[in-house]
């Protein structure tokens, strides 16, 4: 496609507004600047958008060019090439399957297994679902909700539109472009995400999650998610679901910022859980995530929590930079790896302010062939008085083929700093199995029992009903680990 | 109930059981004494299905079916309950969330209905206060920092809720102190029954003083070298195990 082409069409773009007739549309495979000019031009992004999206695929272009795509996570198994011309930048929606009928029904097994409701099902399988459906109505009255609030909650192209001096003042200033390749690369392309915005002294009513922005939901791809907590305010956020979510693109680069001002707190929970691939690895997403929070003012916290079961590959460290004096950070995760999946997973804790305050709780779980890396680093900077950090990091392996390792960095530069650092590997006990059996429960419901109580400081971490569905999940994602 | 048979069992190339021969009848409790590495937790392992110990010779029926051939949980809904000489901690599992899981397997084999969360609850208080066990253990993960007394007690607190035919006490009032010991004592004597029956390891005829055994049997070095009434723990208490061992020295013991 040359450009005059795709500048007509970005013109009759224009002229339908926002959701038109999509499934015409295509860009070729391959990223150039016509691509990224064809996708901004397709979400009618005003300029200053579309100039930070040739930015940023500029600077990718270089590192690209120079064969700088990362290669420093523990990924024993490695993994094939990616081949960043092949892919489809700006893809039509996929054909939908028309009913269950048409879905893999190993995938509706584990929907069942999970108990999601027949209506969700559909849902989460990409079958086109009608208007009645529950969620659509419960989103409806969130959203007015939220408005009564004042609460900002829309997709991120939502955001470029309507709320664009807020988009403006805070994109790419947690994660900047030059961050890290994968970081580049989704700024160039991004395809849509969550925008959150909550005022000055709001305290967000309700959990916020996307599973309740049911249009935006597909854009699991190259998403972006921008959160920002005023002064004094709270909210908490939930992304992803349950449910094992399959797609057809293998490469995920999502980037989410958030920003917290002065007294404000920021949670942010995660359950992921895209397709792992086969038994031999093969299929699987590769999830290259680039997730960070600053906590800009006086005494604003950011919470982590991630449950981490799905991807072939995962390679993502929720961070904070405790900027603000008083902030605190934290991140509590479960990570498991099962089949071939490999994870390297961990967090960032940088100390700027005075009195700040980090905490980790790294939980991995090997089972199978799975490999599980945790890697931290927690900095105290110069002016960082008084800064501490606890660090806890318990590994559990299930059967003798997996791998768990570990690789913490702590770099301390003002002598004030207080460090604490608790690290376990432990095999599932087989006497812990065994006393479960003697008392009647089977080899998967033990496993299951005691993975929980090894999780539970995590599971703690997550809103209620995440807490249950996590729980679930973990026990069909080790569903066959055994025996 | 019980009938075990030339038992020989190996763990790591090394014998441990050498030929042991015993018959439980329903409504019975034996005691089984003997010195420190007799063999004795090794017997009460491999009657409830502990992976790595290698039967190199014999047989064992429970209610007329081979137990060996039964997965550990199988022997569990079949009513075999093991008292552990070392009960396992399971950091962050709830003890009511265990319990609840146990009972509900071995109801549901039983055909039963699965008790909610309330009424396995209501079940559970109620069984610990009649143990007068402080149910403030309920609230913990299982064994998780329980004392050694507490962990005892704590299995037969299990004992009572999930009421199995064949109980197999080991050391149970070991490191007990004089309540505890009667916890104990009381909550076996409560299950006593015609239909079920106990086998319990002991190195102290004071705990036969409260549960009074219809057998006493020795083992010593992988076999039971002498059987008899209650009055045999008293006369081992008095002449030690080399005398058992002198009196019999076939081994074939009976019961
Ligand atoms: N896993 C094992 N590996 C090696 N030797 C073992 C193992 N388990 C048991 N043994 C050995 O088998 C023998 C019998 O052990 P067992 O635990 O059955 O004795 P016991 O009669 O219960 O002793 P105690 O009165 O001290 O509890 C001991 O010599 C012990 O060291
Ligand atoms: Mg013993």
């Amino acid at each position: 496609m040359n450009t005059p082409e795709i500048e007509a069409l970005a013109q009759r773009e224009y002229k339908y507004g926002f959701v038109t007739e999509i499934e015409q549309e295509f860009a070729p495979p391959g990223l150039s600047e016509e691509i990224i000019r064809f996708i901004s031009a397709k979400k009618g992004e005003p300029d200053w958008m579309l100039e930070w999206r040739l930015r940023a695929y500029r600077y990718w272009k270089e590192q690209y060019e120079a064969g700088k795509e990362p290669q420093w996570a523990f990924l024993p198994y490695g993994y094939g090439p990616i081949d960043y011309q092949a892919i489809s930048y700006y893809a039509a929606p996929k054909q939908r399957p028309e009913s269950l009928d048409e879905v893999d029904p190993e995938l509706l097994a584990t929907y069942e297994k999970l108990g999601i409701p027949l209506e969700e099902r559909k849902w989460l399988a990409g079958v086109a679902v009608d208007a009645v459906f529950d969620s659509v109505s419960v989103a409806t009255t969130f959203k007015a909700e939220l408005e009564k609030h004042g609460i900002i909650f829309c997709s991120f192209s939502e955001a470029v539109r309507d709320h664009a001096e807020l988009v403006q003042e805070y994109i790419g200033s947690v994660v900047p472009h030059t961050d890290n390749f994968f970081a580049a690369l989704n700024s160039a392309v991004f395809s849509d995400g969550s925008f959150v915005y909550v005022p000055k002294g709001v305290r967000c009513p309700m959990e916020l999650s996307t599973y309740f922005r049911i249009n935006a939901a597909q854009t699991g791809q190259f998403e972006r998610t921008l959160i920002i907590a005023d002064e004094g305010s709270y909210v908490s956020y939930m992304e992803g679901c349950t449910a094992p979510m399959r797609d057809e693109n293998q490469l995920h680069a999502a980037v989410v910022e958030l920003v917290a001002l002065d007294d404000a707190t920021i949670k942010y929970s995660t359950i992921q859980n895209w397709y792992p691939g086969d038994e031999e690895g093969h299929g699987g997403i590769y999830n290259f995530v680039t997730k960070r929070g600053a906590c800009r003012g006086a005494r604003s916290k950011i919470s982590w929590t991630q449950v981490e079961t799905g991807s072939a590959i995962t390679w993502k460290y929720p961070s904070c930079i405790l900027q603000g004096d008083n902030s605190v950070g934290e991140f509590y995760s479960v990570a498991l790896t099962n089949l071939r999946q490999q994870a390297d997973t961990g967090t960032k804790m940088i100390h700027i302010g005075k009195n700040t305050k980090s905490t980790i709780v790294s939980k991995g779980i090997s089972a199978g062939r799975g490999q599980n890396t945790y890697r931290g680093m927690v900095k105290i900077m110069k002016g960082a008085e008084h800064a501490r950090n606890y660090t806890q990091c318990d590994s559990l392996l299930i059967g003798d083929k997996c791998g768990a390792h570990t690789f913490p960095y702590i770099e301390v530069k003002n002598r004030t700093a207080k460090m604490e650092h608790e690290a376990s590997t432990s095999k599932i006990g087989e006497d812990q199995m065994f006393y479960c059996q003697q008392r009647g429960i089977g080899m998967e419901d033990a496993i299951s029992l005691i993975v929980a109580g090894f999780c539970k400081e995590v599971f703690r971490e997550l809103p209620m009903e995440f807490a249950v569905e996590a729980q679930k999940l973990l026990s069909v994602s080790l569903e066959g680990s055994v025996g | 109930m019980l009938e075990i048979k030339n038992l020989h069992v190996s763990v790591e190339g090394k014998k441990i059981l050498k030929g042991l021969n015993l018959t439980v009848n329903a409504g019975e409790v034996h005691s089984i004494m003997g010195p420190n590495g007799s063999g004795k937790s090794t017997l009460a392992s491999v009657l409830a299905g502990r992976d790595g110990y290698e039967v190199t010779e014999g047989q064992v029926l429970y209610r007329g079916e081979d137990l060996l051939g039964m997965a550990p949980e199988e022997r569990a809904h079949e009513g075999v309950f093991l008292a552990f000489q070392y009960p396992v901690e399971i950091p962050g599992v709830g003890s009511i969330q265990f319990l609840t899981a146990a009972l509900n397997a071995i109801r549901e084999h039983r055909g039963l209905e699965e008790l909610d969360a309330l009424d396995a609850l209501k079940l559970f208080k109620d069984k610990i206060k009649a143990l007068h066990v402080s149910d403030e253990l309920l609230g913990r993960s299982v064994n998780e920092g329980f004392s050694g007394g507490e962990k005892k007690k704590n299995e037969i607190f299990q004992m009572a809720v999930l009421e199995p035919t064949l109980a197999v006490l080991d050391e149970t009032d070991s490191g007990l102190d004089i309540d505890a010991l009667r916890i104990v004592a009381e909550g076996v004597n409560a299950l006593r029954s015609p239909e079920r029956a106990f086998l319990v390891i002991t190195h102290y005829q004071r705990l036969l003083s409260y549960i009074v055994p219809d057998f006493v049997h020795v083992l010593v070095n992988g076999r039971i070298v002498r059987s008899g009434e209650k009055e045999l723990a008293l006369h081992l208490e008095e002449y030690g195990y080399a005398w058992a061992g002198q009196r019999d020295p076939t081994g074939v013991g009976s019961g």
